[in-house]
């Protein structure tokens, strides 16, 4: 019956994306990251779930809405066990999990005060990924390392 | 090579390494030249470096060509507010090269991004500083006529330190084992001895000089500044056991030189300047003819 309800859950919207299981405290971030603020498909947003592996978690669905890999990879750093199901005409197509990528352009803010991504204006910040597992980020122009721990947003 | 600019050490291989101290041989024996004639150098020093600036300037003054510049940044529009990217596409636009040091770190590989002509990192704050680490590669072959399987002991600030750490990874290339002696908080970090680990590199730590000077090839000294200690009187505990005295280099090997990036404080007794072993002020001049290497190299000639 259990799964039944999930599916239940997944199935509400007829064409889109559901991803799922994203930290409950990060749902905002990775919002942010995918600038789902922007767009006006139909979406919904569920936080603080009970989820039976991750404590609590947070769920978003958009109709009509397909990501690329690269894409959608760029919510690894907030999220890196969330799953995305792919829905055509109610059913999930496809399961796809979020891979951590080799590189991070764009949406990471380099922990270190002296570097020029924090001094100069419209500096793009990039990143070396050297450790996947607990996230560590390597940037690119001051070469220091940005952990999980301390890692913001651009 | 595969990038123009000089930003990071890593920027350049182990072959490129060597083409650089065998130009700066060739530069050593023939030190006037009038290649750089009808180039312009730009040496933009946002914040003071007398050392590093005279040593480029001297480098370009003896090729023959132009320098454009200024030594600090109160001196420049960046006073005005300007940004670093409209500062370096301008002088782009006036000059060949650019040498640029800058306290913001990852100012001089960002610089290399919107700049038209080759950047060479004179510093960027605690980050890099490559021309130091070449000149150093320099002074060891040199010295040592070889940079294979060498002994290097390193000591001081060896957490803080960015030509140590450069230098380490350069001679990675060269199979070396390495001693590191340093305070218990100032101690190499955790990253570097990984990366030996990885590459089966062999080092020892230490927390004061023992006999084991007696094996080094080269001693590589460095400053133990008072800003990094907050407790003063640690500072005051510490700041002795890393003087070398003419006395320790008693019974040390034949080839050992003591290197040191200057300026030194208080670090190497005056009574070792006079030991032949001492090599410092010869490092600082083996920098004129390494910059003078680097500088050929990037503009082709």
């Amino acid at each position: 019956m259990n799964s039944d309800k999930k599916e239940l859950r997944v199935n509400a919207i007829k064409n889109g994306t559901v991803i799922d299981h994203i930290p409950a405290q990060d749902l905002f971030k990775v919002i942010k990251i995918l600038g789902l603020q922007n767009i006006t498909n139909t979406m919904t947003l569920g936080n603080n779930l009970e989820s039976k592996t991750h404590g609590h978690k947070g769920i978003i669905k958009i109709s009509e809405l397909f990501f690329e890999d690269d894409d959608i990879n760029r919510i690894a750093l907030a999220a890196p066990n969330a799953k995305l199901n792919i829905i055509k005409d109610y059913v999930v197509v496809e399961k796809r999990q979020v891979q951590v990528p080799d590189k991070v352009v764009g949406i990471a803010k380099c922990v270190n005060p002296k570097c020029v991504t924090n001094f100069e204006d419209n500096i793009t910040t990039k990143f070396t990924v050297v450790d996947k597992e607990n996230i560590a980020l390597k940037c690119h122009y001051c070469e220091k390392i940005t952990n999980k721990e301390n890692l913001r947003l651009q | 090579m595969k990038h123009k600019s000089l930003v990071s050490i890593d920027d350049y291989t182990k072959d490129d390494y060597l083409k650089i101290i065998e130009k700066a041989a060739h530069f050593e024996k023939n030190p006037v030249q009038n290649i750089l004639n009808g180039k312009v150098i730009a040496t933009l020093f946002f914040e003071p470096s007398t050392r590093t600036r005279l040593s480029f300037e001297s480098a370009v003054n003896k090729l023959g060509g132009k320098i454009i510049g200024f030594t600090d940044a109160a001196s420049s529009s960046v006073q005005k507010g300007e940004s670093l990217k409209d500062t370096i596409k301008t002088v782009a636009n006036y000059s060949d090269l650019i040498v640029m040091r800058h306290p913001v770190e990852g100012s001089a590989r960002y610089a290399s991004e919107v700049s038209n002509v080759p950047v060479v990192n004179a510093g960027d704050g605690a980050n890099q500083h490559p021309t130091q680490t070449l000149l150093d590669l320099y002074s060891i072959y040199k010295t040592q006529g070889t940079l294979e399987n060498l002994n290097i002991f390193m000591v001081g600030d060896l957490k803080y330190g960015r030509t140590v750490h450069s230098l380490l990874m350069a001679m990675s290339h060269f199979n070396p084992t390495f001693n590191f002696i340093s305070p218990e908080f100032l101690k190499m970090p955790k990253e570097y001895k990984l990366f030996l680990d990885s590459k089966g590199i062999k080092y020892y730590e230490h927390e004061d000089f023992t006999e084991y000077i007696k094996e080094a090839d080269i001693v590589y000294m460095t400053r133990v500044q008072k800003e990094r200690f907050s407790d003063p009187i640690e500072y005051e505990k510490v700041k002795d056991v890393y003087i070398l005295r003419n006395e320790m280099l008693k019974g040390t090997k034949e080839n050992l030189k003591v290197l040191h990036p200057l300026p030194r404080v208080n670090e190497i007794n005056v009574d070792v300047d006079d030991n032949p072993k001492a090599y410092y002020f010869e490092q600082a001049l083996n920098g004129v003819y390494t910059r003078q290497a680097i500088i050929a190299t990037i503009l082709d000639l």
